[in-house]
């Protein structure tokens, strides 16, 4: 019997998860090999309109607007921290997160009810974006973006450093930019984390 | 020089002192005589699957190689040149018939045998060779689950693990004899001692409070999902908390868990959710409710004393490190032959509890040794259920069994460790020859 959903089902991407079959995996490897292929660079307009939409998204993390960071997504995004240098396999290896958008929603929802302990008090985080390169997909409106972060945190008086470089899908809907995919490689991804319960 | 009490004094049927957490000297101990003197687990044969493969891990605080040499059998000895100390092998994984120590070049076969050292000459021809190969750990294994023990006197491992065994038959025998297949862990630490998280293994009682933020994204869609059966008074229910012997504790949530197809009902929803169980029941049909619960832990906290804890569909190992610092290392798994969506979605349910459950757990142990340290207020009360007529049962194993919430757990396993501190053995590893 073959079970039939309606299409406005599938696009309510806050409640179901539709768009992660075993085919966007397939697809996911071939799109993170290219993260260091350097093909067409994209125009300096671009990546100075890129560079500006990353410096947002790292300070409306910093200052908690983590709905107005939710907007940022498309409604068919991947928020992936691998534990495997540089991605690995995820249909074969546990990540540290390998978010649709639901569970995305989740994440931030958990954060706000008040009874997440590991974030009581919350982490106060300052990060910097350097070292920014972008490139453009053939004839597709999708820019591949990898840049180098430093992320200082400090909760229950401690400070930490987290490092690594992210890696980016970005797409432009309705004139405004946005995150398809982001991978975050943490420099110790595979090392044994304190509380990593801040969004990255 | 602060006065100790004695081991008896310090743990109570129904308390047990905050020291067992906090003293230094009695962590040391612990590596010693509960990390060597009972049967820790050290690998699972899937993670060295073929001859001469090996994996680098601890034994307490010990650096060990486990290998399975030629043969295929599997063997497990110190990680320590017999001529300086340096660690012979500084690699995670991998495969060699050969550890080469990178100090002087002291060469070891993987039976531990000593090969060989550069320019022989210099040692006279009648040195005695026969202490200079790699101790070797006592081993045993039982269903793919390699473990060591440096006591020559200690049951054999089927024995030592009794009803625990079978609840491992359980946890292993869902796939029809399918094989499981340990992948990449996802490894935490927390600021406090390594009993902390045994002691929550088997605790039916925090979580209504420890996981409430858990708990609440399990509701935000409306529905109520995973544990939130845990918020209403848990000892209402038909869940059990247990005391299988020798320090192995048991939670069992299945009676929440009575059809085919529950469990994957329960779970809270994880990426590809949908799309998957479609492919799957396209594919399947009837069958396929009893597959997507592959998908789904088994709903057993099955804890061997005193490293090793099966929750959910991981193998999760306690690693300490220090007396105020534990690792807690997830390995994944996959089984070998089941569909591919199952094992997707086996993954992604497997990072549901590390990213929203654990944390919340780790904070709350880190305070828990914080607030240890206080020196005027000594005592960590386990008295819940004690003494209290008709709530505990003891079966013919030996098996003590409560309402979920009880902290018998708690007070029986604390007797083994007792038991295991109090013990002056010998503790060994014996040459490969």
């Amino acid at each position: 019997m073959k079970v039939m959903v309606e299409s406005h089902v599938r696009e309510e991407t806050s409640r179901y998860s539709y768009y992660m079959d075993l085919n966007y995996y397939i697809n996911l490897a071939q799109k993170i090999k290219a993260w260091g292929e350097e093909t067409i660079k994209a125009d300096r307009e671009t990546v100075f309109e890129i560079k500006q939409f990353l410096y947002r998204e790292a300070r409306l993390l910093d200052e908690g607007k983590m709905e107005d960071w939710l907007q940022l997504f498309t409604k068919d995004c991947l928020y992936w921290t691998p534990v495997t240098p540089g991605g690995g396999d995820p249909t074969k290896e546990i990540t540290i997160s390998f978010d649709d958008r639901r569970r995305l929603e989740d994440r931030v929802y958990r954060l706000r009810t008040g009874y997440a302990w590991s974030q009581i008090p919350a982490s106060r985080t300052i990060r910097s974006i350097s070292n920014v390169e972008v490139w453009k997909e053939n004839n597709s409106n999708l820019y591949r973006v990898r840049c180098n972060f430093m992320l200082n945190e400090l909760r229950a008086g401690k400070m930490k450093l987290l490092s690594g470089w992210y890696g980016f899908l970005l797409t432009k809907e309705n004139n405004d930019w946005k995150i398809l995919v982001k991978q975050n490689n943490l420099l110790d991804s595979d090392q044994a984390h304190e509380n990593l319960t801040l969004l990255l | 020089m602060e006065q100790y009490l004695s081991l008896d004094e310090m743990v109570q049927p129904h308390r047990i002192h905050r020291k067992l957490y906090t003293e230094k000297e009695i962590f040391d101990q612990e590596m010693i005589k509960v990390f060597g003197g009972t049967w820790v687990y050290l690998a699972h044969e899937s993670e060295i699957p073929k001859p001469n493969d090996f994996k680098t891990g601890y034994m307490g605080k010990r650096p060990v190689i486990i290998v399975r040499d030629n043969n295929g059998s599997f063997s497990a000895m110190f990680n320590r040149c017999t001529h300086r100390g340096a660690t012979i092998c500084r690699e995670e994984k991998g495969n060699s018939k050969v550890f080469s120590c990178p100090y002087h070049g002291w060469t070891f076969k993987n039976t531990g045998e000593l090969a060989g050292f550069p320019w022989p000459s210099g040692y006279s021809k009648d040195m005695d060779r026969s202490d200079l190969n790699l101790s070797h750990i006592r081993v045993d294994s039982y269903r793919g689950f390699i473990f060591g023990t440096l006591n020559r006197e200690a049951p054999d491992l089927l024995t030592h693990l009794g009803p625990a065994a079978e609840l491992m038959d359980q946890w292993l025998d869902r796939y029809d004899g399918k094989n499981i297949i340990v992948r990449n862990p996802n490894r935490m630490v927390y600021n406090g001692n390594w009993k902390l998280s045994y002691d929550n293994g088997a605790d039916g009682y925090h979580v209504a409070f420890s996981h409430r933020s858990l708990l609440a994204v399990g509701q935000r869609l409306g529905e109520n999902k995973d544990m939130t059966y845990f918020a209403q008074n848990p000892d209402n229910s038909e869940m059990t908390i247990q005391y299988l012997g020798n320090g192995h504790t048991f939670v069992d949530q299945r009676p929440n868990y009575k059809n085919v197809g529950d469990k994957w009902k329960q779970q809270r929803p994880q990426p590809g959710r949908e799309i998957l169980e479609e492919a799957i029941r396209n594919k399947f049909g009837e069958q396929a409710d009893y597959l997507l619960d592959q998908a789904i832990g088994g709903q057993m906290n099955l804890c061997i004393f005193p490293n090793l804890l099966l929750i959910g569909n991981q193998i999760q190992v306690i690693q300490p490190v220090d007396v105020n610092r534990t690792e807690l290392i997830w390995y994944s798994t996959q089984i070998e032959g089941l569909p591919e969506e199952i094992n997707v979605l086996r993954l992604r349910s497997q990072e549901d509890f590390p990213s929203f459950g654990e944390p919340d757990d780790m904070t709350n142990f880190e305070e828990c040794h914080f607030g240890l340290t206080i020196p005027e207020v000594e005592w960590v009360n386990i008295g819940r259920g004690y003494r209290i007529d008709g709530r505990q049962t003891i079966d013919e194993k030996g098996v003590i069994k409560g309402p979920v919430t009880d902290e018998l757990p708690m007070r029986n396993y604390f007797q083994e460790w007792k038991r295991l501190m109090k013990t002056n053995l010998q503790l060994t590893a014996v040459s490969c020859n």
